[in-house]
């Protein structure tokens, strides 16, 4: 059965290339890049021209560049950082729909390190209320944490404008652009972030790798305490394998950047249109104008996502889902939830998200399979009759 | 990816006995379209209380499909005495297990057909005994002592996966725990 692979947000494909790039530093050219021998030294050498070019996607300095394990780490080393920077600020301000990384971590600050904690809500469009985040920054925040793209609906907050107004304030800001990386430009000289995360999956490079941009003159204090790797900044030997990698995807994904905002946007305005038009009762979550050109995030009414998941699964169709019922919880998904979607279509929301590997004909392939699978469940819905629900 | 049964995936892509059920003469209904699965269950019932078709209409994720098909299956031919005693566990055990985070599921299932029995005999269900901890998917304090005490659960969580009260807002949170507490308690 041939894989109709719509989940790129959730991962990627690693690159042909980047595989190429890596294979060599898998087998005979282990050395270690902080040796003194030559052995080691042309290690080192591939792992500089891998930070530039990672620096070179964002327009940062390569010694900006802090490579980490995931995203993950890079938003938990960033918000950590910044609260040893200001030990007497007790504020912390994100977002209602950030991704765990962040979220979790900041319930943890306030739940066991007393923080107050300020979480902006969305619109129903997913839009940020800019008012109440400019008015909750007081002398007393320690930073401000939003993602740049939204990972289920790909709803992006205006990045730029926050990063002004913080700096104005003089207070710190860090941005989680793991959703955005390679989808959207990025320059950081331009936007003055203080701080901002990457992954290495999200963009053809394989998973275990992620950066932390940390701009000149930040005094940062390590998350990972051990060697000089990193500048002092990230103890650990390099997963320089990882990292080369990494560094090609880069190089990839700025080459691809009109790609994906036109080729993979049109995909995903033709996928968005076919399933419009061929399903009654769906709706696009999200705003439809300030959103990543590769992500899609639909909702049914009356029928549940884990279902639509699992027939589409039968048929080769590997897309995600804001449901509930997937990730263990019962509640539909805290992004859908903060959007106040109704409860009509937020259980029955399906994301699919593209890359430049998808064609117009696995497009096709999705609506066809599609109509019918939304068919069988509402046709089982005790809430859907004659068209609509009930 | 849910570690579901072949079973139940069987159950989920060919569910047995969908639809409306003609001249049904008792019906139950259990959950809503905001707790994100509900269960209309059909029966037609002979003169001698026996259950001689019984159909489903559901909304839900698969092992809620399944629970639904498994039910119906389950209590085709049994008097309503009979079939007044089928638990949950009965529907999981035909489906080799839930995972334990669906376990609501099957329990929707029981509760369907408890409210099913109900309609045909025409006793009113009155308003549930005890007082209602969780607010978000309406369960009581009684309810919550009873899935404690029949299953064994420990944690806040099991208590949520059999019944969901606490998977919601989690303001009662506390309060499960309290009840968890007093069962264990008194032993």
């Amino acid at each position: 059965m041939k894989i109709v692979y719509t989940d790129n947000n959730a991962t990627t494909k690693v690159a042909d290339e980047v595989i190429e790039e890596m294979l060599p530093y898998f087998g005979e050219l282990y050395g270690n890049p902080s040796s003194m021998h030559t052995f080691g030294d042309k290690v080192d050498k591939k792992l500089k021209q891998a930070r530039q070019r990672v620096a070179d996607l964002i327009n940062a300095d390569p010694d900006e560049i802090v490579f980490t394990s995931c995203g993950t780490e890079s938003d938990n080393s960033a918000i950590f950082s910044a609260i040893n920077a200001f030990p007497e600020k007790k504020h912390i301000i994100t977002s209602k729909v950030e991704h765990p990384a962040i979220n979790k971590l900041y319930q943890h600050l306030q739940e066991t390190k007393g923080y107050e904690v300020t979480f902006v809500p969305v619109d129903e469009k997913g839009l940020l209320d800019l008012d109440l985040l400019y008015d909750s920054m007081t002398d007393n925040t320690a930073i401000v944490s939003l993602m740049w793209a939204n990972n289920e609906t790909g709803v992006m907050f205006p990045i730029e404008d926050i990063a002004k107004k913080a700096g104005e304030k003089g207070i710190l800001f860090h941005t989680d652009a793991v959703q955005a990386a390679g989808k959207i430009s990025i320059d950081v000289k331009k936007c003055g972030v203080t701080m901002l995360s990457l992954s290495g999956h999200k963009i053809h490079a394989p998973k275990g790798v992620g950066v932390l941009y940390i701009k000149k003159g930040f005094k940062f204090s390590p998350y990972l305490i051990g060697g000089h790797q990193e500048k002092g900044r990230r103890g650990g030997t390099e997963n320089t394998v990882s990292i080369i990698g990494l560094g090609k995807a880069c190089e990839l994904a700025r080459e691809n950047l009109s790609v994906m905002n036109t080729k993979v946007r049109e995909l995903r305005d033709y996928l968005q249109k076919g399933i419009l038009e061929a399903i009654p009762g769906s709706s696009v979550n999200g705003d439809l104008e300030q959103r990543l050109p590769n992500t899609l995030s639909i909702g049914f009414d009356a029928v549940e996502g884990e279902s639509i998941l699992l027939m589409l699964d039968r048929d080769g169709i590997c897309a995600s889902s804001g449901s509930a019922c997937t990730s263990g919880s019962l509640e539909p998904s805290h992004v859908l939830m903060a959007m106040k979607v109704p409860f009509k279509s937020a259980h029955g929301s399906i994301r699919f998200s593209l890359s430049h590997y998808n064609t117009k004909e696995e497009m096709d392939i999705i609506i066809t399979t599609l109509v019918p699978v939304i068919q069988t469940l509402r046709d089982m819905s005790p809430f859907w009759k004659d068209g609509k629900v009930i | 990816m849910w570690d579901y049964t072949d079973k139940v995936k069987d159950h989920f892509l060919k569910p047995r006995n969908v639809g409306e059920l003609e001249g049904a003469n008792a019906i139950g209904e259990s959950g809503s379209l905001s707790c994100g699965d509900a269960l209309k269950l059909y029966l037609k019932v002979n003169e001698n209380e026996r259950i001689v078709d019984a159909t489903f209409m559901t909304f839900g994720c698969a092992s809620a499909v399944a629970s639904s098909s498994a039910l119906t299956e389950i209590i085709k031919g049994m008097t309503l005495d009979d079939a007044a005693k089928i638990t949950n566990d009965d529907i999981s055990d035909y489906l080799g297990g839930l995972p334990k985070a669906k376990m609501h599921c099957s329990v929707m299932g029981q509760s369907a057909l408890k409210k099913a029995i109900a309609d045909y005999r025409g006793i009113q269900i009155l308003e549930k005994p005890g007082e209602i901890v969780c607010e978000c998917f309406d369960v009581t304090d009684l309810e919550i002592i009873d899935a404690v005490k029949t299953n064994g659960l420990e944690t806040t969580e099991d208590v949520t996966d059999y019944l969901k009260a606490g998977g919601g807002c989690g303001n009662c949170l506390e309060r499960i725990e309290e009840l968890i507490e007093s069962v264990k308690a008194k032993g």
